[in-house]
């Protein structure tokens, strides 16, 4: 019982790391994209430019916060 | 030039571009995060790619590569951009500091066992592309009434771009690990945004040739934030400077 606690336990882990890594908002802001271009492509307009535009503007807001925490440490 | 020659090259160039797409993301995850568990991982991939075909055969095309598309898309694009970020702030930090750098610090490579991050990034672009180059050969060889042909098109490609990726393999190990990081990120980012949004029911206007287009914006934004990143550094480096003299006078 305790091995399968501890494999879950270890596969949410890496499940974690690998989609959310170290910086949540990117990744919740990324799904939040995806699902309103899919909400938009139903409704038959384009909205390719969606995940590009807030990929970028995120990996900026990302950088600005990161180095925000490296100044004040 | 005959019926079956036209059957040979579409299948072959169709599926080159899938096998391109394919061994750009083994071969950028290998370089980056070590080969062992990427190989292991393309294998894999190439293994559950077989038992699917073997069990479905000529039935593939009923799979909803659409859905697949958008969760193997979005998986890679949210990892992709980590790399995409710290491969900025690293270049921009330490400029092209390669592998051996002591100021680089390591990925959370686990230095036994499997790297699961290598093994699943492999896996998935192998199991992906591989599926896509499959539906290629069903739906095209079954249209044309030359199944065998369609494979032998697929297969020549895939064994072709395969040994290119393998002969450039020593070339991208030499790639300073910062920008190597930067450069597989902004890969991963892109190919994960077509796919997802491919997915989702966007029509790209050019097809697979617009991965190019969001890797030249992606690759844009990324200098754009080397260069503000570093403005900054620079900033602060100055700041600094000017604190202590000022506190030693």
């Amino acid at each position: 019982m305790q091995a399968i606690v501890s494999a879950a336990l270890g596969i949410a882990r890496f499940l974690y790391r690998f989609v959310v890594g170290d910086d949540w908002t990117v990744a919740v802001a990324i799904l939040l994209a995806l699902a309103a271009t899919g909400v938009l492509l139903a409704d038959h307009i384009s909205a390719w430019w969606l995940v590009p535009f807030v990929a970028i503007f995120m990996t900026g807001v990302s950088l600005r916060r990161s180095a925000r925490q490296h100044h004040t440490q | 030039m005959t019926g079956a020659g036209v059957v040979l090259l579409t299948t072959f160039l169709a599926s080159s571009v899938e096998a391109i797409e394919m061994v750009v993301i083994v071969l950028g995850v290998g370089a980056t995060r070590g080969w062992r568990s990427t190989v292991l991982g393309a294998v894999a991939g190439f293994a559950v790619l077989a038992v699917v075909v073997v069990v479905l055969g000529v039935t593939l095309a009923a799979i909803p590569i659409g859905p697949l598309r958008v969760v193997v898309g979005a998986l890679l694009l949210l990892f992709g951009l980590q790399w995409y970020r710290k491969g900025i702030a690293r270049v921009a930090a330490r400029g092209l500091a390669g592998v051996s750098e002591p100021g680089v610090e390591d990925d959370d490579i686990p230095a036994t066992g499997i790297d699961w991050i290598a093994f699943v990034l492999a896996f998935k672009g192998v199991l992906l592309e591989g599926l896509e180059i499959a539906l290629i050969v069903v739906s095209f060889g079954l249209a044309a009434g030359q199944l065998g042909l369609s494979v032998v098109g697929a297969a020549a490609a895939v064994v072709l771009i395969g040994a290119a990726g393998f002969a450039l393999k020593g070339f991208v190990t030499r790639i300073p690990r910062s920008l190597l990081q930067l450069v597989v990120g902004t890969l991963l980012t892109s190919f994960g945004t077509f796919w997802s949004l491919e997915g989702l029911g966007v029509n790209w206007p050019q097809s697979d040739l617009d991965i190019v287009a969001l890797l030249v914006v992606y690759g844009l934004a990324a200098a754009t934030y080397i260069s503000l990143e570093r403005r900054r550094i620079h900033a602060a480096t100055l700041e600094m400077a000017s604190a202590t003299t000022s506190r030693v006078t």
